[in-house]
This record gives C-alpha cells, structure tokens and sequence, in this order.
C-alpha cells in the first residue's frame, strides 16, 4: 500500500473506487450480491462510529445495536404513523439515538472499562425489552411492517439499485464525517483519553466531555444505520437488535483494527462477506468463522489495519513553516 | 513581589496516613523554588494536591491570591498550573509534535462543527498553534524529532518532553517533579539551561521536586524540606545545607555531594 502515501495517487486511487462503486450494479445484476453490498454498507456505519467510542476513546461499549434498533423504530414509527419523509425521519433517529447517548453516557461514563461494558450491555438488554413489550406501539414481537421507501422530490427509490447508490452515500457522508473528526484537535484530545486519563487532565482536557462527545457522534450514526435499514428491508422486529449485533459490530472493529478507520471498513467487510462465502458448508460455517477470528487475534492481535497505521501528523502541519500534503488528502474514502 | 503559590495547613489523610500535615508554603513571582526531602516525604502528594488530583483533608490553596481548593485538575490547568510527572506519562503513540499541540488551549478546544465543517479559519488557527508549538520544540532541542512517536525518544528527550508538554498548556507556574532523575551530567546541564529558559526568557515561574543536590542547590532561589509529611525547614540555599533538623532527616549523615536518589 506504499503508493498511498503520496497524496496525489491516493486521490487518484479512491477515483478509481468510486467510479468502481458507481458501475458495480451494471456489471453485477444478481440482486444477492447487491444486497451482500449493501449490508456491506449499513455495517462500515455501525463500525466506523463504534470505533470512534471504542478505537478512539478508548470506551468499551456492548450496546451499539441498541441505538441502531432506537433509530430504526423511531425513523419507522415516524414514516409509518406520522408520514414523515424518509430524509426528515433520519434526522430524528440521529438526534433521538443521540440524545439516549447522552442520557446513557452522562452518568455512566466515569465508569471504567469493565464496568461500562456491563453498564452499556445492560442499556442494550433494556432497549430491546422495552422494543418487545410496548406494544401498543411497537407490536412487541410481531415487529412493524410495511416501512416505506424514501422519496425525493416525489421520485421514490425503490430497488436494491437505489438502495445500493443511497447507502454509498451516506457512507461517505460519514466517513468524511468521521475522518475530519478524529484527525483534529477534538480527535487528538479523545486519544489522549483513551492513552492515559491523569496525563490527558494534567494538560486540561476533561475526559468526560470527550468520552460524551464520541458516545454522542457514534449513537447518532447508529441512528441513521437504523433508519436506512428500516426503510430498505422494509420490516423490523425487535430480534435484529440484539446483543448478537453489538457484538458483531464490536467484532469487526477490533478485527479491522481499533482506532483506524480504513481497519473499520476492512473489519465491517470481512466479517459480512466471510459468513457469506462460508454458505456452502452450511452447519460448519460458524465453526469455521470462529476459528478465523481465534487465530487473527493470536497472529495479528493489532487487526487488519491497526492505529500503527494511521496519518501521523494530524493537523499535517510541520513545525518550521513546511506544509505536509494537502487538507484534503485525508478523507479515507473508501467502501 | 507579587505572592502566585500559597498553601494554607494543607493537611491529607489517606485512612490512618497522614501523607501531608499542615504544611504552608508560599512561592514569589520569579522565583524557583524546590521542594526536598527523604523518600516517602509527602513531596509528590503535595504536587498532587497543588494539580487536584487529590482534594487536602484540610487547609486552601490559593493561586494568584485566589481560592483553587476545590477546582479539578483540568480547570487548575485552564488557570495556569501545569505539571510533569516523576514515571513520565507522554501519549506514547502520538509524535513529538502532537504530544505539544494536544496541551496548547487552541487545539483541543476545537469545537467538533467546526472540526466537521474546516475551513480557512481553522487551518490559520491550527498554523498558529503548531507555530507556538515550534518555539517550545526549539528549546527543548526536538524540532529535528518532530514527527518521531514519543514512545521511540531516549529516556532524557521523554522527560524534556514532557516538560515541553507542560509548557504547551501556557502556564504562569510550571511544577516538575524529578525533572533530572534518570539524566546523565550532560542532560542535567541541558535541563538546567532550560529551567533558566523557563524562568528568565518565558518568565513563568518554577517548583520543582530534585533529589539532587547539587542540581537542587545550583538552581533554586528557596528550598522546603518536608519529612514525614511535615515541612521542617525553609530558606536559601546556603541555609538549608547547614540547617541541623535537615540534616537529621537525611539521616544525620549531612547533605553528601553527590547523591542520586
């Protein structure tokens, strides 16, 4: 990957994706696989904002899937009940996922590593109880049907090609999101955090705010995954966002590598298209998935495309007047 | 001269432990002062009552003649008070010049739209605090080893580092404690010439914990001694070598010239 360090190939090279990306539906018409690519997608979402609370501030959470379930039954219940437009719905599951993040984050982020994990594996539990047996408005187990497709300016999209082209948007809507985040002061400020908490104080950063800041960002993009999700299966119920998810989410981001975001993307792709591949031997296939995860943490404890590998000069400033590549070069695109 | 530092009875208890009985102290604007004493003399808790790690059981503290008893570390920071530590605790994975940008004010104060939405504003004020940065790398000598991790330094560039670190946060008082442990000669006379950089050229004042003492006699203006929590002689130099109780604390032996430890 050494061609990537020059700034002018690397544009050159996430082009070459997205152009990629962009024909991928007229080559390959066989809607499975347009459909393994959209999971594709909706996973990098949940991913890269878990890694910006566990990669990045250094926060074990194990509830990721329940502020991706809040997202989708708010963005549901919003189409289907109040009409509500698709874009404006997603919207709501974004500022209501996040908002549960804050109401979650305030008192327990002074909880530390082992006990948080418990906290937030809690917090999943209860969203999902309260997702079943509310009924009057959820239907509990029975789950809600019938979501409808987005529309813009009264053209509907339907379609998993559509569908496919609305979630590569969104993708790189939060990676650039994402990638501006962590490569900035706010970003640096939730390393430090996560390196050593009394140094990070002792320099006059408040760990909390930066620990809040991430659950906050990370709540909302599981928000919008949510809300994608609903409108694109069209039906959910409360047994998709279970502890199972959080923990595959958790999987892909230590996997792909904690605090990177490329090692987001890798981690989220592999562990969709793994399972997948492995079909064929139907009853063996989590056998064989669990073993492959045992032996890359025992070889490659980092993941995919660890931290080691990440830009090493954030604000890419030299001290001396030079500057370091471009403000642009960084977006890490890619899908 | 103006009073920055003052403590009143400070006093902690941990439990049964009294690690800091009643101390006062007082530093002058432009002064360096030391705090020495035998292992186990409360020195460090004290520094850790100065930054509010720990809250004193008792007693105030006051800094610029205001109260700061009560404030936590980061808002101790924010008025001008910042630290090194005696195990050097640098961001060990982030570069040289990250480690300094991450404590000037302006960067991580960075509000998180403004870090979304860029812009030529931010870029100007992130020019500017790495320019702050480059000052601070040039006097503890790692301008060359800007974009070196941390964690790949020699021990001697770790801790002034760290104190570069310290200095990035803009303090008016800056507290070392054992800047010089682990140093060979050479590097004690580099950190010498950057604790006189510090006070005479940065004019921010100095406390240090040394048990050096020939460095702590060379550089201080004013010495504490502490034992066993208590503060039991103060004064110059000159004064401290030959004061009696002190050299009954260092078990009656006088001050040798040369200890390390």
């Amino acid at each position: 990957m050494k061609f990537l360090n020059d700034p002018k190939k690397k544009k050159i090279a996430y082009l070459v994706l997205l152009v990629l990306l962009a024909v991928f539906p007229f080559v390959i018409t066989n809607s499975y696989y347009l459909h393994v690519c959209i999971s594709i997608g909706v996973y990098i979402l949940l991913a890269t904002s878990l890694n910006l609370v566990t990669g990045f501030a250094g926060q074990l959470s194990l509830g990721h899937a329940a502020f991706y379930g809040i997202g989708a039954y708010v963005g549901a219940l919003l189409m289907l009940n109040f009409d509500v437009n698709f874009f404006l719905a997603m919207i709501a599951s974004a500022v209501v996922s996040g908002l549960f993040g804050l109401l979650l984050g305030l008192p327990t982020l002074r909880l530390r590593g082992d006990y948080l994990a418990i906290v937030t594996l809690g917090f999943g539990e209860i969203v999902r109880l309260v997702f079943v047996n509310w009924a009057e408005v959820t239907r509990g187990p029975l789950g809600l049907p019938g979501i409808p497709s987005p529309s813009i300016f009264g053209f509907e999209i339907s379609g998993r090609t559509a569908f496919y082209y609305l979630v590569i948007v969104l993708v790189l809507i939060t990676l650039f999101v994402m990638s501006r985040i962590v490569n900035s002061g706010v970003g640096m400020a939730m390393q430090t955090v996560k390196i050593d908490e009394i140094a990070a104080e002792s320099i006059g950063i408040y760990p909390i705010k930066y620990k809040l800041i991430a659950f906050v960002v990370a709540a909302a993009f599981a928000g919008i995954a949510g809300c994608y999700y609903a409108s694109y299966i069209a039906y959910i119920s409360p047994t998709t966002f279970v502890y199972n998810t959080s923990v595959t989410i958790l999987a892909m981001v230590v996997l792909g590598g904690l605090g990177s975001i490329p090692g987001s993307i890798i981690g989220a792709c592999i562990l969709t298209l793994v399972p997948e591949l492995l079909r064929f031997m139907s009853d063996y296939r989590m056998l064989i998935f669990g073993a492959l995860m045992v032996f890359m943490m025992i070889f490659r404890p980092e993941g995919f495309w660890g931290a080691s590998k990440r830009v090493k000069n954030i604000y890419k400033i030299k001290a001396g007047g030079a500057k370091n590549g471009s403000d642009s070069g960084d977006n890490q695109r890619h899908d | 001269m103006a009073q920055i530092l003052e403590t009143i009875n400070a006093t902690i208890k941990f439990g049964g432990l009294t690690a800091v009985n009643s101390v006062s102290i007082t530093q002058e604007e432009g002064e360096i002062l030391s705090l020495i004493g035998p292992n186990g003399a409360g020195k460090t808790t004290l520094f850790n009552l100065l930054t509010g790690v720990y809250r004193p059981t008792e007693g105030n503290i006051k800094f610029y003649g205001e109260e700061i008893t009560g404030l936590k570390p980061h808002e101790r920071v924010a008025k001008g008070i910042s630290r090194t530590f005696q195990n050097i605790r640098l961001f060990h994975e982030m570069t040289v010049l990250e480690n300094l940008l991450i404590a000037n004010p302006d960067c991580h104060r960075e509000g998180i739209w403004e870090a979304v939405l860029g812009g030529g504003k931010l870029r100007r004020k992130r020019q500017q605090g790495v320019e702050e940065c480059e000052d601070i790398l040039r006097a503890i000598g790692l301008l060359d080893k800007q974009e070196e991790l941390a964690t790949n330094l020699p021990y001697g560039k770790q801790r002034l580092l760290e104190i570069g670190r310290a200095l990035a946060t803009n303090p008016k008082l800056v507290l070392l404690d054992e800047p010089g442990a682990g140093m060979n000669s050479v590097e004690k006379e580099e950190l010498s010439r950057l604790i006189h950089y510090i006070t005479d050229d940065m004019k921010k004042n100095v406390l240090l914990i040394e048990h050096d003492m020939k460095f702590v006699m060379g550089i201080s203006d004013r010495i504490v001694v502490l034992d066993h929590g208590e503060k039991i002689a103060e004064g110059k130099p000159e004064e401290i070598q030959s004061n009696p109780l002190v050299i009954e604390a260092y078990l009656g032996k006088g001050i040798p010239e040369d200890e390390d430890d």
